[in-house]
């Protein structure tokens, strides 16, 4: 018998179309918004047009008359119930309907539920709200001003707008690094506030059973289960009485983590009124105050000898995270893994100090597209490491070169402490320079000067941990990150998956059944894979982080080993030789030294359902839950090129590769989807993308003319190269990858831009480098902060 | 994004539309594209009672030069018709203008007449009309008078039509001499409104201009009318020098706002840039000609 062919049944490395994309192109996607239940209700939530006010009165009167309106709630509503307030996911509270005060612009204050979403539209314009203006904070220099008002009075024990302070790293050892330098290179700069904005926004629809006491919510949401642990926990519901069902999503990107007050608000109206009701969000809703990302200030410093060698390095972070701190991330850590920043550059000493600090602004700090803050710290880490070249006048590939951590040195052990545990490093960015056309680039560059233009380069190489984490270290509100898989294998080998993660675009639906087809040989057509449901579901900690293949991925192939491990038994049984005499080949057993006499998987399914031996349970399923050994670590090389006009600032990519190590591809062709995606958002980020705020704390992009989200016609195109250093600890060697290319990408087009225009002495221009800012630069010749100055200490 | 509540009539005759417009006394609105209005109903910046769909009135989706060299735009007429048109080897300055306006799938619906009537200070078309001196043929209850633009725009989002009157045509008259002309839009985006653009129009006669247009959009509180500005060139030929002075008078016209696009003087410099860039590749392309 010929041996299976792996790429043939759709198994590891084959760039098999994705399965979902079947319904989705076709528009039968089944999103929140699609679904209808009988007798549902709608429910629209009134906004504070102001960011700090002090609330007189609301007069909710009005809006009862309006025929069809079933039930309006305010913060009065919720606080008879004990829900005025929710906890976040960082031990703060937040409100959930303003009671006393609202904190910035765009807080929900008050809630009508109807017959349709038009009347409760209409019926939200007849709430009158009075409101008594008090002084907006919307950076973090105005909020540690020592006259600043309180954001925070409902709070004991805080006296000033401070969330924070955080520290990490050795300080005496960074200390003498300093002492001993030759040279040290100082930046300062700030990672503007963005958003996720998935294309859908956030909603709901809760359905309270009263009959059967049974509450069951139909929720855009990155992690049903933690969300279903909150909502035990928030709304004293029993847990087995909570159902919550994460249909199709569209688009996540670390947004629909968090529990927001829509979706709180709208549970307490359904058991209200008996009935199912709906909330979805519009966009501006989304924009304006869901969870954003960034918004982080950085001192950072480093410590070099002549010869390029880095001696130390010092981070100070001063982040502003809105009103109430509600960052997801586990609960160790303060700012997120910050301090995975310089994890690819070999540095024996290194000091991190942050603050946190409340403002007049959204809540939120989720991990936009990335590992808690580790889009700040790679940002960061590529923008210091360019300076301290420059600094240096040594070369920006030969710098890294020297710095970069050497293949022989795995397992490496961070200044900060994480544990790197393989790569090639040198492999990558050399990879990237001759595709780059590196050697020639000086000669470009004079020639296109000698045209009136501007080139520039931009090298941005990282490592960054994926994949929380093992337990000893991560957890979010006490519960430990691992995940899960639970696989049934039917009778005729056909199989139904679940984990405990959630696909919101990534594909976990192709992929993962991937992994089983190599696991066990059947056919990835044949494997449904089920996500969302936490009735069905195994418990799991959801999709964020590129956490899903580091570890719900890891439980899938370790589940589909325990299912191998009974099919052998029952394999040795219809065999009628002693489990130690079968070999196993992809798909099929057979008996040792007679490869002719075998049995395949299918047969062993059928088997488990009607021929298993003595003393052995029927079926053939099983579960598997996952606590990784440790993060993983992929590393990329980004580097760009581009054009800039003197005249007009507008800048062009010439071409940019990106070289991506993420170990073993389960398929390729999603990851490419996933490194092309990540380095669009990247774009976006460094060119047009960010939320500011006016001095009254009006927030200035609330709507897509604003928050500008890069399309088809104007990013660049890519190219994409590989290599592979299989992670060691992972099942399959896998490493994760979703979010590589919006990490590390930034600071390849900024480094770029900054390099066409340096030789005017300018170091720095802060994100978004939009046309007009780059040719201030230019024409002053000096940095552009879009930051207000922040205090050292 | 839930609109308030509406009426709604689809008229299949332009005197139906006029006679529904006439009786609504001014709290009825006309539907062309809706890529403006669509977007303003819902975010609830516009409440009509009752919205006029024009789309199914019949012989309004026309464009065409007629024999004495006028481009007429009927009320129809989409952007993407303009974008992907083979008569406008005349109107350079609209030619290159079509495909800026906003993104593709707006192009689509999206209809000249309705962008001129919206008269937002950041429109492409109404700076395009300016330039090139036209006008818009309005019909109501009394029957149709036309409208030349520049007393068309009468402010921001205000154009003089009376609410019983259908734009029915834009008219741009032919060039006297050769038809020149360019369009430059700075964006942040594709889709995005301009930051700061700039028509201009020239007829020449020879290397000598005979008359100069050109206006502005995204650099003031309107459209601006640089056609004064412009006349410099009257007279003249497109050196260096004259190029120059044109394009310094021309950004001395606008009156940007410093906001999060820019601040005011870098807006002024876009013009003044883009103004040059359009006169030299005119001048460069006649060189070329010669
Ligand atoms: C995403 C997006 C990006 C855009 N970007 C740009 C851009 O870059 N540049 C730009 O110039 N525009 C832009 N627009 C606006 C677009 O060009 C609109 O199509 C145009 O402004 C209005 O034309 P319409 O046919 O869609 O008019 P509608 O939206 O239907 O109507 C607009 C207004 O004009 C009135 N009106 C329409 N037709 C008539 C008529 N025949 N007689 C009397 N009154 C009439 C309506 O009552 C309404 O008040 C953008 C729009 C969108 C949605």
């Amino acid at each position: 018998m010929a041996p299976l062919d792996e790429l043939k049944i759709g198994g590891m490395g084959a760039s098999r179309r994705r399965v979902e994309d079947n319904r989705f192109i076709r528009g039968k996607g089944r999103y929140v918004d699609d679904i209808v239940l009988p007798g549902m209700l709608h429910m629209e939530v009134l906004r504070s047009p102001v960011a700090h006010a002090r609330i007189k009165s609301i007069d909710t009167s009005a809006a009862w008359e309006i025929p069809g309106v079933r039930l309006v709630l305010t913060g009065e509503t919720m606080a008879a119930r004990n829900l005025a307030w929710m906890p976040t996911l960082s031990y703060d509270t937040q409100a959930v309907l303003a009671t006393d005060k609202v904190r910035f612009q765009g807080q929900e204050v008050a809630a009508v539920v109807a017959d349709d979403p038009y009347i409760a539209k209409d019926a939200c314009s007849k709430i009158v709200v009075e409101y008594e203006q008090l002084p907006p904070i919307v950076n973090p220099v105005q909020a540690q001003a020592p006259d600043a008002p309180l954001i925070r009075d409902d709070k004991e024990n805080q006296p000033t707008n401070k969330i924070f302070d955080w520290e990490i790293g050795d300080k005496a050892a960074t200390d003498r690094a300093f002492a001993e330098a030759d040279v040290i290179s100082k930046t300062e700069l700030h990672y503007p506030r963005s958003h996720p904005s998935p294309l859908e926004p956030c909603g709901s629809i809760a359905d309270y059973d009263r009959a059967t006491g049974k509450l069951t919510v139909y929720m855009t949401t990155q992690a049903p289960h933690i969300i279903r642990a909150a909502v035990a926990m928030v709304a004293e519901l029993p847990e087995h009485m909570i159902r919550i069902v994460s249909p199709d999503l569209g688009g996540g990107f670390g947004n629909k983590v968090p529990i927001y007050p829509g979706y709180v608000v709208s549970i307490l109206a359904s058991i209200l009124t008996e009935r199912p009701v709906k909330w979805i969000e519009d966009k501006s809703g989304n924009l304006i105050s869901t969870g954003f990302g960034r918004d982080v200030y950085l001192q950072g410093e480093i410590a070099m000898r002549k010869d390029g060698k880095i001696l130390g390095m010092r981070m100070h972070t001063i982040s502003d995270h809105g009103a109430f701190y509600a960052d997801a991330q586990p609960t160790k850590f303060k700012i997120g893994l910050m301090h995975s920043a310089f994890a690819c550059y070999d540095i024996p000493a290194a000091h991190l100090t942050s603050e946190g600090w409340y403002t007049n602004k959204a809540p939120g700090g989720v991990a936009y597209r990335c590992s808690f803050r580790v889009t700040e710290a790679m940002f960061f880490q590529e923008r210091m490491i360019h300076n301290a070249a420059n600094d240096l006048g040594m070369d920006q590939a030969e710098f890294r070169r020297v710095n970069l951590v050497k293949d022989d040195m795995f397992p490496y052990r961070t200044a900060f402490g994480f544990l790197t545990d393989s790569g090639q490093y040198k492999k990558c960015l050399d990879i990237g320079l001759e595709a780059i056309g590196y050697q020639n680039f000086k000669a470009e560059q004079e020639e296109a000067r000698k045209r009136g233009k501007l080139l520039g380069i931009g090298i941005s190489t990282m490592t960054e941990p994926l994949g929380a984490g093992n337990s000893r270290e991560y957890d979010i509100i006490g519960i430990k990150m691992f995940d899960s898989a639970e696989l049934r294998v039917h009778m005729t080998g056909k199989a139904i998956l679940r984990t405990g993660a959630k696909t919101q675009g990534q594909g976990h639906e192709t992929t993962w059944a991937q992994i089983v087809a190599h696991e066990l040989g059947i056919p990835a057509d044949d494997i449904v894979v089920e996500e969302g449901d936490t009735d069905t579901a195994p418990f799991g900690m959801g999709t964020y982080a590129s956490r899903s293949t580091p570890v719900a991925g890891a439980a899938v192939a370790m589940v589909s080993r325990k299912i191998r491990a009974k099919a052998r038994k029952i394999a040795a049984h219809l065999l009628e030789v002693s489990e130690e005499d079968i070999e196993w080949e992809l798909g099929r057993f057979y008996v040792r030294g007679n490869p002719e006499r075998g049995v395949t998987i299918q047969d062993c399914a059928l088997a488990a359902y009607s021929n298993v031996p003595d003393g052995m349970e029927p079926g053939l399923e099983n579960n598997a839950y996952y606590d990784p050994p440790n993060l993983t670590w992929p590393f990329a090389a980004y580097i760009c090129k581009v054009e800039v006009d003197p005249a007009t600032g507008v800048w062009d990519v010439l071409k940019f590769v990106a070289v991506d190590d993420c170990g073993v591809r389960i398929n390729p062709m999603v990851v490419e989807g996933q490194i092309m995606g990540g380095l669009t958002e990247a774009y976006a980020m460094a060119n047009m993308q960010y939320i500011t705020f006016d001095e009254e704390g009006n927030c200035i992009g609330a709507n897509y003319m604003d928050y500008l989200l890069p399309t088809a016609w104007e990013t660049p195109g890519f190219e994409l190269h590989e290599v592979v250093t299989p992670c060691p600890h992972h099942p399959i060697g896998a490493k994760g990858i979703g979010e590589c290319a919006t990490v590390g990408g930034p600071a390849a087009f900024v480094n770029a831009v900054i390099n066409a225009i340096e030789h005017t002495g300018v170091r720095n221009v802060d994100m978004p480098l939009m046309p007009n800012r780059v040719y201030e630069a230019l024409k002053t010749g000096s940095d552009i902060s879009g930051m207000p100055p922040v205090r050292v200490d | 994004m839930y609109p308030s509540r509406f009426a709604y009539d689809a008229p299949s005759s332009l005197e139906e539309a006029i006679a529904i417009l006439d009786a609504g006394g001014g709290e009825a609105k006309i539907l062309a594209g809706g890529q403006s209005l669509i977007p303003m109903l819902k975010l609830r910046f516009a409440a009509p009672e009752r919205l006029v769909d024009i789309n199914s009135l019949p012989g309004l989706d026309y464009h065409r030069v007629d024999p004495d060299g006028t481009l007429r735009i009927g009320a129809l007429c989409r952007h993407e018709d303009l974008e992907f048109s083979d008569k406008l080897d005349a109107f350079p300055t609209l030619a290159q203008a079509a495909a800026l306006v906003a993104d593709p799938i707006v192009r689509t619906r999206g209809t000249f007449v309705g962008s001129v009537c919206h008269a937002d200070p950041q429109g492409d078309w109404a700076a395009t009309m300016i330039a090139l001196d036209g006008s818009i043929v309005a019909q109501g209850p009394n029957g149709r008078r036309e409208i030349p633009m520049s007393d068309f725009v009468l402010g921001p989002f205000v154009n003089a039509l009376a609410y019983n009157e259908i734009a029915v045509e834009a008219v741009i008259p032919a060039a006297k001499g050769t038809a020149r002309g360019g369009y430059l839009k700075l964006e942040r985006r594709v889709g995005d409104f301009a930051t700061a653009s700039v028509a201009v129009a020239l007829d020449m006669d020879g290397d000598t201009v005979r008359r100069a247009g050109c206006a502005l959009a995204g650099v003031g509180g309107r459209t601006i009318d640089a056609n004064d500005a412009i006349s410099v060139l009257v007279g003249k030929t497109l050196t260096d020098e004259n190029i120059a002075a044109a394009a310094q008078a021309v950004a001395a016209a606008a009156e940007p706002r410093t906001d999060h696009r820019g601040s005011a003087d870098y807006k002024r410099h876009i013009v003044e840039t883009f103004v040059s860039r359009i006169l030299t590749n005119i001048s460069r392309s006649e060189q070329k000609a010669a």
